[in-house]
């Protein structure tokens, strides 16, 4: 079962700490690995760690030119075919809404909604004349609860998990799947520098009492990745130990 | 029919699945032939392929039927 031999797969925000997660788990799966990131030496170092004949390709996704060539570039990598587009990576500029900056705001929408929809767009096309793709957006908790601070990050994936709705209906009678993961709490260098307090009271919020892994999210994407996630389509896998079921 | 018209034709058959016999000039892809908009979106794209042309979102609007099709493409080449 969700076997991504012989799948091709381009996956933005590959270097970091969901992102390689993500990418380990479609290649152990299998899949062959277009890899997207902002920093060359990273992503060659990541790179080298995966199995398969996987390729790296540098890309600003707050530049709209780069991302529009990333797919092409992509399908030329990967041998002339793009069967599975995860929309990774993001980014956080947080401030209270008061005194959250247009910049803050509009790089936040920029690179985690408007990257994800431009990408979107041009895998389509190549996935509409396959007659089959799998499209999945790591979206967030916080875009279905809000969060504090946090009111340009909530927006960007509230954003895309609605635009992921609407590509699904457009794009299920070609085989095209379109869906989301929104991960809660996920293990970082970031939640690994809290102390103990720290640690404690967000265990605290989460039924399942502690942090998931990087892991947790590859195995989501591996599965909607997948043939027999094919009659999934619109959705949103929560992968957050139980701390909002929604 | 000139070869464009049987060019666009066979590409129409092709990605609409229906009988040759229905695709004439005067057809509409959308009426006759049983097109949605998302088909309409893959065969311009199948056009832009098979003819080498580029058909701008603004000339891709106008092309309502098989002869439609052919004139913008018999026009760019």
């Amino acid at each position: 079962m969700f076997d991504l031999t012989g799948m091709t797969a381009l996956v933005t925000g590959a270097s970091g700490g969901i992102g390689s997660a993500i990418a380990g788990a479609l290649a152990a799966q299998g899949a062959t690995l277009a890899l997207s990131g902002s920093n060359a030496d990273k992503l060659a170092t990541f790179a080298a760690t995966l199995s398969g004949d996987n390729k790296t390709i540098v890309c600003d996704l707050a530049d709209p030119a780069a991302v529009d060539q990333l797919v092409p570039q992509a399908v030329e990598a990967l041998g002339g075919r793009i069967d599975i587009l995860v929309n990774n990576a993001g980014v956080t500029r947080d401030n209270l809404a008061m005194r959250m900056k247009d910049e803050e705001w509009d790089q936040v929408i920029r690179i985690n909604l408007e990257a994800a929809f431009r990408l979107c767009r041009a895998a389509a096309k190549p996935m509409m004349k396959a007659r089959f793709g799998r499209i999945i957006s790591i979206t967030s908790v916080v875009g279905v609860t809000g969060n504090p601070g946090q009111a340009n990050y909530a927006a960007s994936k509230a954003g895309l998990i609605g635009m992921s709705k609407a590509l699904a209906q457009e794009l299920a009678s070609r085989g095209i799947t379109v869906n989301c993961v929104a991960p809660g709490f996920i293990r970082s260098a970031m939640t690994d520098a809290l102390n103990d307090t720290q640690t404690a009271a967000i265990n605290s919020r989460i039924p399942a009492g502690q942090l998931g892994e990087g892991s947790d999210i590859g195995a989501a994407v591996a599965y909607l990745a997948s043939r027999e996630a094919g009659y999934v389509t619109g959705q949103t896998l929560h992968v957050n130990g139980g701390m909002a079921m929604i | 029919m000139s070869e464009t018209a049987d060019r666009v034709k066979k590409i129409v058959v092709e990605h609409l699945g229906v009988e040759a016999e229905k695709v004439t000039e005067d057809a509409s892809f959308i009426d006759d032939l049983g097109a949605d908009s998302l088909d309409i979106v893959e065969l311009v794209m199948a056009f832009e392929e098979e003819f080498g042309v580029e058909i701008p979102d603004d000339a891709a609007e106008k092309i309502g039927t098989v002869k439609d099709a052919i004139d913008f493409i018999d026009s760019k080449q």
